[in-house]
């Protein structure tokens, strides 16, 4: 008995230690905005490999769900003789839900990943060391540029995906199934209110910190809980990256779902 | 030992852990300023974590690191800051930023650091290539440098802000002996030049020997003995005799087998 109450004491003193790395972490990077060095150069240079290099992986996958959408809709709200009301579906699921989801689980696939390993292999190559050694924050120097950029590149992006993604839903539901134009187009003027835009918002700007605080964490301390630096390390702390940002991200969905309704 | 030079950091008592193995035990020496102090020993036997200990990324562990007389595992966030503007580390791999040039290295803790306008940053940046034998590279990335190379680039980032104490890890591995030999003398001439205190951590015994005013022999995580060379090389005690016999042995070893794989035993063999 003693051994397991011992086992579980252990496991869960770490799991805490854990969770105030993680979330002394956060604190450091947030603190970064106010610290030096000058950030601008780095946000731009961060807000074109998350935000421009994203746009046509997010304008396609925008593309296909709204299609799909489209598809699915029309052939449940006919059923119900109810096709006018085909631009009203596909805009709400989209901008109070599969847009900011579909986005950030992209963009944790694309930038998150990368981001994970490029600070990975800086932590093995003593790169993260380098710069401390220089009295230079890694955390405002690596981290805070890339947090600042994907709070102003999400939103964005989300924007950019509703808006393809109600395209992609009329361009089957009106050109291929003879859904009329003005009822899809009033249906998603009529039916989208600022509320359901303010969610959308809002869930991609917390998507955004929660997957650049998992990625990047992952990155920064890749190996640290084991003691050994190494390729194995790094690719095993994007794997976990990829997969705890997108599970964050689907869960915080439910949770910033339950607060905003 | 008196060098007629005082001791600009004195390590008191360190010991060190990795999660519950003790990797360094109470160790103790000075180190002079305005003098190289070199910390030799085998692979393995603790000189790296104690130049981590010594630039402050390893913190804890008792025993003490006296900087100027004030501890520095004490220091707050802002003296670590401070302590850490007056040096400049060469880590065995260089460290250099992959996603710059070699010039734009050199440049980031004098952007960082300072409010020079960016053109006299590019002009400091190539002056210190340029003391480095590095002038045309400036515009490489690092990946397109040899190992020598990057280990030079990596020290002109290191003097980037002119420190007062450069800590250098392992500055002959991987490179040729012409190549090493190139690196101590430029060590050598920091010293004489700009009277800069080196510690540099190395298991290589003929580069220790050249560079050293003071050398610290480590094994096991212990220090075996702290002299001058001279001091060193005339040593009666047993553990040291055997440390430098069992280099030496090492690399005579290591030779053979080489050749070996290289010429074929009945070379050596008649060789001998």
């Amino acid at each position: 008995m003693t051994p397991l109450v011992q086992s579980l004491g252990a496991f869960v003193l770490d799991q805490l230690a854990y969770l105030g790395r993680m979330g002394l972490f956060l604190v450091y990077v947030v603190r970064g905005i106010i610290r030096p060095p000058a950030k601008f150069l780095a946000v731009v240079k961060q807000i074109h490999f998350i935000g421009t290099k994203s746009f046509f992986v997010i304008g396609f996958t925008a593309a296909f769900t709204g299609m799909v959408l489209g598809l699915q809709g029309y052939y449940t709200l006919s059923k119900f003789g109810s096709e006018g009301l085909l631009g009203s579906g596909v805009a709400l699921s989209l901008i109070r839900e599969l847009g900011p989801v579909l986005t950030a689980l992209m963009v944790t696939g694309r930038a998150g990943s990368a981001m994970c390993a490029e600070i990975g292999i800086m932590r093995i190559d003593d790169q993260i060391d380098a710069l401390e050694c220089m009295a230079i924050d890694p955390f405002a120097y690596l981290i805070t540029p890339k947090l600042l950029a994907c709070l102003i590149c999400l939103p964005l992006l989300t924007a950019f995906c509703d808006v393809v993604g109600i395209y992609g839903g009329y361009v089957i539901g009106v050109d291929l199934l003879g859904v009329s134009p003005g009822a899809y187009l009033e249906g998603v003027e009529h039916s989208v209110v600022w509320k359901d835009v303010y969610m959308g918002i809002a869930k991609s700007l917390c998507f955004a910190v929660l997957m650049i605080w998992i990625c990047t964490y992952k990155g920064f301390y890749a190996g640290v809980d084991i003691g050994n630096f190494g390729p194995e390390e790094v690719s095993q702390a994007t794997t976990d990256a990829v997969v705890l940002s997108s599970v964050a991200i689907l869960a915080g969905d439910y949770i910033v779902t339950s607060i905003l309704l | 030992m008196s060098m007629g030079h005082s001791d600009l950091i004195e390590v008191c008592g360190l010991n060190s852990y990795y999660d519950s193995r003790q990797v360094l035990f109470d160790i103790r020496f000075g180190i002079p300023d305005k003098r190289i102090t070199v910390i030799m020993g085998v692979s393995g036997c603790g000189k790296t974590t104690l130049l981590r200990h010594l630039i402050g990324l390893k913190r804890t562990g008792p025993g003490q690191i006296m900087v100027d007389g004030r501890d520095l595992g004490k220091f707050n966030e802002e003296g670590m800051r401070v302590y850490r503007r007056r040096i400049g580390v060469l880590f065995q791999s260089g460290a250099l930023f992959n996603s710059m040039t070699v010039a734009e290295n050199i440049a980031v803790p004098l952007k960082v650091h300072t409010r020079l306008p960016d053109e006299t940053i590019q002009i400091m940046a190539l002056i210190k290539l340029n003391c480095l034998g590095l002038a045309e590279f400036g515009a490489y990335m690092p990946s397109q440098l040899s190992g020598g190379m990057r280990k030079r680039a990596g020290l002109a980032r290191a003097l980037a802000m002119d420190p007062e104490i450069l800590f250098v890890d392992e500055p002959s591995s991987g490179l040729d002996p012409i190549t090493a030999a190139g690196l101590d003398l430029l060590l050598l001439e920091l010293r004489e030049t700009l009277g800069m205190t080196i510690i540099v951590v190395t298991h290589e015994l003929e580069s220790a020997f050249r560079i050293s005013d003071r050398l610290v022999v480590m094994d096991r995580g212990r220090i075996l003995a702290v002299g001058s060379p001279d001091e060193i090389r005339e040593s009666q005690d047993g553990r040291v005799l055997q440390f430098l016999k069992r280099e030496a042995d090492t690399v005579k070893v290591n030779a053979t087998g080489y050749l070996s794989r290289i010429l074929g035993n009945e070379t050596i063999r008649s060789a001998r």
